[in-house]
């Protein structure tokens, strides 16, 4: 699966909130929670997404040549964001991982609720998995 | 408020009939600012539309008016906080600019090395950070004042703290985070026993009780207009004028001097001295009708409003398992920061959005006192004229809910 695959895969999952605030932060909740348990020893300071308002950590494998991702949040709805981009990122190249343009955020409707101040998160925890990215090229 | 019953407060804000993702919007975040009625919004607007002009230095009709309606709202400030002439009323863009204007003034001519500076744990970052940085330039010793678990000032450990070399206490009157309503005339009479100046923060004071500055009797009370009703960008720092007098300039600029040469540049008169550059002539004359507003009401009626609704909140919010108030002071206003126990604040804020509900979440720029009470940050309710029981019980029924999940 392509990473352009996956996030179209997400913006079908989304169409059912038609766009709904409160329908899409349950929606995002429900899918945090049921990401993987993220070892309690991996929540290190090297691990923290830094410019979030919540703590997200995230770590990796190198399996292969491609990335595997894991992570967590203090918060239910940042974990559901976290949990689409592991999904987006994770198995694919770091060469992919550098080219891959977020779209979904804007298809999904979801910019609108995650207005300025609140995607800082969002783009603290891009720049991660690229910066891991970069650092596995 | 018979004169003015809830449903007419309400509709003089036009913002409350608003919708948010389609629900009724109830405003809980008005510690942060508050909302501003029709007259504040229609007067800004009449002043650009018919007399925008710069004022002080003009000899034309508009500039004329334009003065003088600024001229007035300083006025009007002063009989607003009892101050004894307008020498003693400067405008700033707000409590931060007020705080930092007192703190550099001065630290060029009163507070030398080894002097010592006393704030508490529950100050704002703008009352933390100004008096850091002239402790680092000037060599000075910044001390601060315990706050108990449940939000109070430690009065005994204040005393332990005075020495000869204090020479300036700086205090909120009432807490932003907890909504602590300190006992500053207990804490400005003991400063001036010990000749300390004595620094009022008025942020969140100012709208919401009467404030009268010659029987707090403080050296300076620093606010702000948006906290108020009025407009963002406008502040005031009160200072008494003997004090005033003897204080460098803030900032150099045009307005602030009386003659300008090469050699030697003499500066205007209070509160001139004190302004330099074009003021924010607009929103200081909106904040004349926000201070209007606040008179024609009343703020002993605003007072009693908010303390009943106060106390209907603090009844309701102890009544809900699994919420924690941080900040429990005998004598506090309408502001209840809390935390639940199974939904981080961070999730709390972007559910109750979902439902129309504006309320803050995080640390409220007072981060040495989420240390203190070991949290990283709380979901915060302030109240303010125009909020309803309605209002309260609608959020109640909405946290339930959520904590329910
Ligand atoms: C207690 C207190 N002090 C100072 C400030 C700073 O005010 P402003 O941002 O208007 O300069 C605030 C505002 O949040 C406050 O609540």
């Amino acid at each position: 699966m392509t990473t352009t695959q996956t996030q179209n895969d997400i913006v079908e999952d989304f169409k059912v909130l038609e766009e709904d605030f409160e329908m899409t932060l349950n929606y995002l909740m429900e899918i945090g929670e049921k990401m993987d348990d993220y070892d309690e020893e991996l929540k290190s300071d090297d691990n923290l997404v830094k410019g979030c308002q919540s703590k997200v950590w995230l770590s990796h494998e190198l399996k292969g040549g491609k990335i595997f991702f894991s992570g967590d949040s203090n918060t239910s709805i940042t974990k559901g964001l976290l949990s689409l981009l592991i999904k987006i990122f994770s198995g694919q190249t770091p060469e992919d991982i550098l080219n891959t343009k977020l779209y979904f955020i804007n298809k999904t409707g979801l910019c609108r609720f995650i207005g300025t101040q609140r995607s800082n998160g969002l783009e603290a925890m891009e720049n991660k998995f690229k910066i891991i990215a970069l650092s596995n090229k | 408020m018979n004169k003015y019953p809830l449903k007419k407060i309400r509709d003089d804000f036009p913002i409350l009939s608003s919708k948010i993702n389609n629900h009724n919007l109830v405003y809980f975040d008005n510690a942060a600012t508050t909302q501003k009625p029709k007259s504040v919004i229609d007067s800004i607007s009449n002043y650009y539309k018919n007399y925008n002009a710069n004022i002080h230095r003009g000899i034309h009709t508009l500039a004329e008016k334009a003065t003088e309606e600024f001229e007035q709202t300083r006025s009007l400030i002063k009989n607003f906080i009892g101050a004894s002439s307008t020498k003693e009323i400067i405008f700033t863009r707000g409590t931060t600019e007020g705080l930092n204007l007192i703190s550099s003034s001065l630290a060029k001519f009163h507070l030398k090395e080894g002097d010592e500076i006393i704030i508490s744990e529950m100050e704002h970052h703008s009352n933390i950070v100004p008096w850091q940085m002239i402790a680092n330039s000037n060599k000075l010793t910044l001390k601060v004042i315990e706050v108990s678990k449940e939000g109070e000032i430690n009065i005994d450990h204040f005393k332990s703290l005075i020495t000869d070399k204090t020479k300036l206490v700086s205090l909120v009157y009432i807490s932003n985070t907890l909504g602590t309503i300190n006992p500053v005339q207990n804490i400005i009479k003991i400063c001036s026993q010990h000749n300390i100046i004595s620094v009022i923060d008025g942020a969140q004071s100012s709208a919401h009780k009467k404030i009268n500055v010659k029987s707090l009797n403080c050296d300076f009370y620093v606010f702000s207009a948006h906290k108020m009703y009025g407009p963002t960008g406008v502040g005031v720092v009160f200072g008494k004028e003997k004090i005033l007098e003897k204080m460098p300039p803030y900032m150099g600029g045009g307005e602030m001097i009386k003659d300008v040469s090469f050699s030697k540049t003499s500066y205007n008169d209070l509160p001139y001295k004190f302004e330099a550059g074009t003021p924010n002539i607009g929103d200081v004359i909106g904040f004349k009708e926000a201070i209007k507003y606040i008179e024609d009401i009343g703020i002993e009626n605003i007072e009693s409003h908010e303390i009943s609704l106060k106390k209907y909140a603090e009844k309701a919010l102890n009544n809900i398992d699994g919420i924690k108030i941080v900040g429990t002071a005998k004598n506090k206003i309408g502001i209840f920061s809390f935390i639940t126990k199974n939904v981080h604040y961070y999730d709390l804020g972007l559910l109750l959005d979902a439902k129309g509900i504006a309320l803050r979440t995080g640390h409220h720029c007072t981060q040495p006192l989420m240390d203190k009470f070991d949290l990283d940050g709380t979901a915060r309710l302030s109240l303010a004229i125009y909020n309803t029981t309605d209002e309260i019980d609608y959020f109640v029924d909405s946290l339930i809910k959520l904590m329910k999940r």
